[in-house]
């Protein structure tokens, strides 16, 4: 326990020593909030008068495009350690080396849950009314760390896999391009008929669903949230168990460059 | 004789064809500083990470401070540290956080962290720098640090993978300066060189590693007597057939 400790106070140390992104991924909530809502809102909700109609829509989809974007800086943060030599020290310690990812999967969850607060601040700012009752968010809640959790060994994984820290800067371009393939902007039924499956049933949408459904009290699917819920945890547990294994088995046995 | 390093047989190949170690026999003296010579690609680093628990070796044993490498890994990790070729210290943390961080993650309580921190930056000239994230320290300063790192828990084996390679002169004395001093405290120093002056001027026994295989070792006198009293450029030269490494700028001992 104390190895993790440690690990997630030198994470979290160095995600705020670098102002750049740490800024960045604060700002970008707040921007695409303002810019779905304001900018593409009044198109999206064609026929609604109110533009507050699309923020009740797109606020779950935020969640994970933000989550998709902290999750390529924790990919960075773990290539970017592979290549330097302290890698090779803390395995040669008498650690748990397990500990060194985790440490960077928990500062990742510590900013993401910064950034999700963000756009759940700004979106009540910008006329999001969630009707959900307080047991229905703590059900959001959930399924928004179950979620951040799992992109993050995802990141972690990737981290791994891609060798450098510049490489691992396309992962973020990956995970934040999916969601605009499912149903965090818009509807899958509004979508060309080739894309609509994909739309409807990738790995982001139950998701999605799922938060839209706890707060808003209907899917954009139209099926159950319960429906949408067992989708989204076992796609987030799948997620989150292969990721962890493979990084895990990449670290111990991947020497660093 | 007590050996802190027997090493017998280690194969390693890369690739199922490219065969860096090829039976190496090695023994380090308790308390000794024995230098790894040998030309680039050589395999120095390959035997030190597979000697410090990094890599696993293709076939052979070893014994670190008691410990079977095979059976015990985490003993040997508890009676070694590694110094590599890349400076093994967090750049963004300052230098103080580096020796508390990697003092409580060997165990030691915070404020007996903090009190050896504060003595290896003094013991290794770094005070002045001490609250300076490390990525603001020189060369000489960062190599001073990784050291300051390796002996926080007075490991009876350190391994320095290169430690002088890129350093100015002033700070290469320092260097030679430190890891002699662990040597006197008692610290059995297995580090590696591709400087003859190095191995020269600070190694009791000294080991040429060729092709894969420790290709002689004993003490720089005994390795210059062999050959007819030659210097210990010409004993390289003629155990390495092949003299020095081809690459460009590849200075003789005066450096």
């Amino acid at each position: 326990m104390t190895d993790l400790t440690i690990m997630i106070t030198r994470c979290v140390r160095r995600s705020l020593r670098d102002p750049e992104a740490f800024f960045t991924s604060l700002l970008l909530p707040v921007i695409l909030m303002l810019l779905f809502v304001y900018v593409f809102g009044g198109a999206m909700s064609a026929g609604a008068t109110n533009t507050s109609e699309y923020a009740d829509y797109v606020v779950p989809g935020l969640i994970v495009l933000c989550a998709g974007f902290g999750a390529g800086t924790t990919a960075v943060a773990v290539a970017t350690d592979m290549s330097s030599g302290i890698v090779d020290r803390f395995r040669s310690m008498p650690i748990r080396s397990s500990s060194v990812l985790a440490g960077h999967v928990a500062a990742s969850l510590a900013r993401n849950l910064v950034a999700t607060a963000l756009v759940i601040g700004v979106g009540l700012a910008v006329g999001w009314r969630p009707s959900a009752s307080p047991a229905r968010w703590l059900a959001a809640v959930a399924m928004i760390v179950a979620f951040i959790l799992a992109m993050s060994w995802l990141a972690a994984m990737a981290g791994l896999l891609v060798g450098g820290p510049e490489a691992a800067n396309s992962v973020t371009f990956v995970i934040m391009f999916l969601p605009y393939l499912s149903t965090a902007f818009v509807p899958a039924r509004t979508m060309t008929p080739v894309l609509r499956p994909i739309a409807a049933n990738q790995p982001f949408t139950p998701i999605i669903e799922t938060m839209r459904g706890l707060w808003m009290g209907r899917t954009s699917l139209g099926a159950s949230v319960g429906h949408e819920a067992v989708l989204a945890v076992a796609y987030c547990a799948a997620i989150l168990v292969l990721s962890a294994a493979t990084a895990s088995y990449l670290f111990r046995h991947r020497a660093a460059a | 004789m007590t050996y802190t390093v027997t090493a017998s047989g280690i194969v390693k190949s890369f690739g199922g064809t490219r065969r860096v170690l090829d039976g190496v026999d090695l023994a380090v003296e308790g308390g000794a500083i024995l230098a790894l010579l040998g030309p680039n690609g050589a395999g120095k680093t390959t035997l030190v990470r597979i000697l410090a628990t990094l890599l696993k070796p293709d076939a052979g044993s070893a014994t670190i401070a008691g410990h079977d490498l095979r059976s015990d890994p985490a003993g040997v990790r508890r009676s070694i540290s590694l110094t590599g070729q890349n400076v093994a210290v967090d750049d963004v943390l300052t230098g103080r956080e580096n020796l508390v961080m990697m003092a409580r993650l060997l165990r030691l309580p915070a404020k007996a962290a903090r009190q050896r921190a504060a003595g290896l930056l003094a013991a290794f000239d770094l005070e002045d720098a001490a609250d300076k994230r490390v990525k603001t320290y020189s060369g000489g300063m960062r190599r001073r640090l990784d050291l300051a790192v390796s002996v926080i828990a007075r490991p009876p084996l350190i391994f320095l993978d290169e430690p002088t390679t890129g350093l100015d002169p002033r700070s290469r004395n320092q260097v030679w300066d430190t890891v002699r001093g662990l040597a006197a405290d008692g610290v059995t120093v297995l580090l590696t060189t591709q400087y003859l002056e190095e191995a020269d001027r600070l190694a009791d026994t000294v080991a040429v590693l060729h092709h894969g295989r420790i290709v002689a070792q004993g003490t720089p006198a005994q390795l210059k007597a062999g050959h007819g009293g030659a210097s210990l450029d010409e004993v390289f030269l003629t155990l390495t057939e092949s003299g020095y490494p081809g690459y460009p700028g590849y200075e003789r001992a005066t450096r």
